[in-house]
């Protein structure tokens, strides 16, 4: 256990070099280490939103609000097919995730299962083969039909809808201007936000939050709004409330004009007359020709803009608009018109985002954090030297340059892996310092023991390593196994402590049967002790 | 070059551990009742990562800050119940709101409203975090499925390590550990959350870690020393562990208590745990997990055969036979 060919020796010396190298940029700030030449390490560990400030939150896509959105969509195709092809029917309804009517004309029992059965698409359209479809039809004999939404339907539209969130949410944060931000899907139906360095996590939780789902509709003119109000609005209308105070209810048709997924461009602006915040916006070339027919058929009808179902203004179409261009107004701030600029021009979002877990940390309390932190890791780590020295004296003094080393090594690692660190995560350091010095006192233990058994000194030592090696092996991995589960079942901040102790742990026994090793190998080497410092 | 050296401990410690544990185990039984009452009787003082809910922390930046004064304002907005209190120093303020009904979307306008409330002049947002309904109930699965699923591996490890016995008392052990600190979390009201699982979790790594140490031990005694009495034998393997055990203990306690002392407010409760459950896991290493082995039959306890008990240590390969 004591002989260490030349080239085994230098490979351990070179590691923990380069170990030291490596944590070195750590100690530094972010500038000095810029300017260090190309050749030296330079990459920092990452910090954790809880020591650099900044937000985490978990959205939700709302399953619910999905499937009632389909739902709608296809009681709509219902009605506008079935009266294609002039078949009867009544009660048309939107039940739980299904639509259900009842078909007038029992001769034409056929017609309208075939009719029905066409709405029905494959429920996931990116793969091949025979598969589930998104819609299970029923006709009974009595003429009562339902349409259920399938589940194999409802998870892919689910999926579809995260994706798309994500995309959505990344064009968004994007336009805030900040650093680095994390955007993934957690689970089957979650997005996780993470931004660093936020100052106002208020406006990105606005900026998640809305769906931002832009159209315009004609106004319906098949009943007087007051009717509407007081029985229910006729089939092809709905009815929608002005954004602003006080609050005036509209009567729009149901099927939009246009919508905010052909925008090709919205800008935050002035108007000219007025002076009021606008966003004026631009359509694509399908979207501006679409918008030039509508408005030229409708030339002095009142159209109302409606976002999230709310009807931001309603102005009458004066003129048809052929350039595929136009602005919005409403009583706007300078910043509320900026935000809805960067929505419309993200695109809406597929569903209801729903917020679910907020953890939002200040730069000043993450600064204080990494401060504690680094105070508490120094104190733990100078005292603990104290102790080992005091103790094992020139062993101590060996025990030591390991735990140096070995703190080094965790850091190298730390920055190399492009861990995070968190608060937790220094504390896992702090107690790995504490801990570290375990495999050596198992050493330094077992070797006196050797020695009262009546070992010669050198020999105590060789025996002594050898025994250690299985118990320290035995005990480490027991804490390894408790510190992978953590990391498995934990989320945050909690995971940032097993990825600190998981590496404190087989740093410490490398180093133990490394670096310790080789010291006392060396001093063994030179000194040819007949009794032992310890 | 030699160091004044000082040897804290004495060099070969011979105590009855074995007859110690006519008070041990009865004092391990009580304690552990002790806990299982205080945890049903008082329960868990559950974090908002648990039972859902929102924590701010805030400061003052115009002098101290008026606690009574906040909770005045607070309970004007009717969160149910809401506590205030002072978190480290006199200007920070910790403020937990009880989980509201009416789902996630409920627990978001909590923020606004404090916010409202409190206003944005004087003082400086430092923590927001809003744990919903759904999320919190998920935590909780996890956090304990992460206990169970850390002492299921640990256990097969142990087994598959050592033979059954030892499984069987680590585990004796650990669960002793496990329920200590969950007593501690009772009568002192410490907030239990998600680090709380991670503090456990390292509690369990910690113990075990020790109580492999000492069981190492007695199966390489139980190779060398194949007459000796199994007491006599535990005995002497708890003795020559004593002074790696509690050295190890101190180096961790210094390391946890700097952290505790200057680590910040955050992880305070965390420490707390931690440096509980150092102690606990040092008691039970010592005083539990050797002593326990003598019940589960290691050896017969009397009447030591010359070669029929050298089965019990497994792979027999002939260290050597000293006498005791």
């Amino acid at each position: 256990m004591l002989y260490f060919a030349p080239w085994k020796t230098a490979l351990i010396v070179a590691f923990a070099i380069l170990s030291v190298a490596f944590a070195l940029p750590n100690a530094f700030d972010e500038e000095t280490v810029e300017s260090w030449p190309d050749f030296l390490p330079q990459q920092q560990i990452v910090l954790g939103l809880d020591l650099q400030g900044g937000a985490h939150m978990l959205l939700q896509v709302e399953r619910e609000s999905l499937v009632g959105d389909r739902l709608e969509v296809l009681r709509d195709d219902v009605r506008t097919s079935l009266r294609d092809e002039r078949i009867g029917y009544t009660g048309l309804s939107v039940q739980s995730e299904a639509v259900q009517l009842r078909i007038r004309d029992l001769d034409r029992l056929n017609d309208a299962e075939t009719v029905l059965n066409g709405l029905a698409a494959p429920a996931d359209p990116l793969s091949f083969g025979a598969q589930a479809r998104d819609v299970e039809v029923d006709v009974s004999d009595d003429g009562l039909a339902r349409l259920t939404l399938t589940q194999e339907g409802i998870d892919a539209r689910l999926a579809q809808a995260v994706q798309q969130s994500i995309e959505v949410i990344r064009r968004r944060i994007d336009q805030l201007g900040t650093t680095e931000p994390t955007i993934q899907r957690e689970g089957q139906d979650r997005v996780l936000v993470q931004v660093p360095g936020l100052d106002d996590p208020q406006r990105l939780k606005d900026l998640l939050q809305q769906t931002a789902a832009l159209s315009f509709h004609l106004l319906c003119e098949d009943m007087s709004v007051d009717e509407a109000l007081r029985t229910r609005p006729p089939a092809g209308c709905y009815l929608a409330n002005s954004v602003d105070e006080p609050v005036q209810p509209y009567l729009l048709q149901t099927r939009a004009l246009i919508t905010g997924d052909q925008l090709a461009d919205a800008q935050p602006g002035f108007s000219q007359d007025t002076q009021e915040a606008i966003v004026s916006f631009r359509f694509n070339t399908s979207g501006a020709s679409t918008f030039g027919q509508a408005t030229t058929e409708n030339v002095g009808q009142p159209f109302a803009i409606v976002l999230d179902d709310e009807v931001i203004s309603a102005p009458v179409i004066r003129e048809p608009i052929l350039g595929g261009s136009g602005q919005i107004s409403g009583n706007f701030t300078a910043e509320l018109a900026n935000d809805l600029a960067i929505l419309l021009r993200a695109g809406a979002l597929p569903a209801d985002l729903t917020i679910v877990e907020e953890r939002t940390v200040g730069p000043g309390l993450g600064a204080d954090s990494i401060a504690a932190g680094e105070i508490a890791g120094l104190i733990g780590a100078v005292g603990v030297l104290i102790f080992m020295g005091l103790s094992y004296g020139l062993f101590g003094m060996f025990a030591n340059i390991a735990l140096f080393v070995n703190i080094s090594l965790i850091l190298a690692a730390l920055s190399v892996l492009g861990a995070t660190l968190t608060l937790p995560g220094i504390a896992g350091i702090v107690l790995t310092v504490g801990m570290a010095v375990d495999s050596n006192v198992l050493i330094f233990e077992r070797i006196r023991e050797e020695v009262r058994r009546g070992r010669k000194t050198i020999a105590a030592v060789d025996v002594g390593f050898r025994e250690a090696l299985r118990t320290i092996l035995d005990a480490n991995i027991t804490t390894l196994i408790a510190a992978v589960i953590l990391f498995q079942l934990g989320s945050g901040p909690v995971r940032g402590f097993a990825v600190t102790l998981a590496i404190g742990i087989v740093t410490t026994v490398f180093t133990a049967y490394t670096l310790t090793r080789l010291l006392v190998a060396l001093w063994v080497k030179t000194r040819r002790p007949t009794a032992l410092p310890i | 070059m030699s160091f004044a050296l000082i040897k804290f401990l004495p060099q070969e410690p011979k105590l009855r551990f074995m007859a110690y544990r006519n008070w041990a185990f009865p004092f391990s039984v009580v304690m552990m009742v002790v806990s299982l009452g205080l945890f049903g009787a008082l329960g868990l003082n559950l974090g908002i990562d648990f039972r859902g809910g929102t924590v701010i922390e805030i400061r003052t930046l115009d002098g101290p800050a008026d606690v009574s004064g906040i909770r005045t304002q607070l309970n004007q907005l009717q969160f149910g119940d809401v506590e205030v209190q002072s978190f480290g120093n006199e200007t920070d303020v910790l403020i937990r709101i009880e989980q509201q009904p009416g789902g996630d979307r409920a627990q978001q306008a909590v923020v606004e409203r404090v916010r409202a409330e409190l206003g944005d002049q004087a003082i400086e947002y430092r923590r927001f975090e809003v744990v919903g309904p759904r999320v919190s109930g998920e935590l909780a699965v996890a956090g304990v499925i992460a206990v169970v699923a850390a002492l299921g591996a640990i256990l097969v490890y142990i087994w598959v390590r050592f033979e059954w016995q030892f499984a069987v008392g680590a585990i004796i052990a650990t669960v002793h550990d496990v329920i200590l600190t969950l007593g501690l979390f009772a009568v002192t009201g410490l907030e239990f959350n998600l680090s709380s699982i991670a503090a456990i979790l390292t509690i369990v790594g910690y113990s075990l870690n020790d109580t492999v140490v000492v069981y190492d031990r007695v199966r390489e005694n139980l190779r060398r020393y194949k007459r000796m009495l199994i007491d006599d034998l535990l005995d002497l393997s708890v003795n020559s562990m004593l002074s790696r055990t509690i050295m190890t203990s101190v180096t961790t306690l210094i390391a946890l208590g700097s952290l505790f002392l200057f680590g910040g407010e955050i992880i305070r409760s965390f420490t707390a745990a931690m440096i509980w459950g150092v102690l606990v896991g040092t008691y039970s290493s010592i005083f539990v997990a050797g002593p326990v082995l003598v019940f589960l039959k290691l050896r017969p306890a009397k009447a030591p055969g010359a070669d029929d008990d050298a089965s019990s240590g497994g792979d027999d390969t002939g260290g050597e036979t000293a006498s005791a």
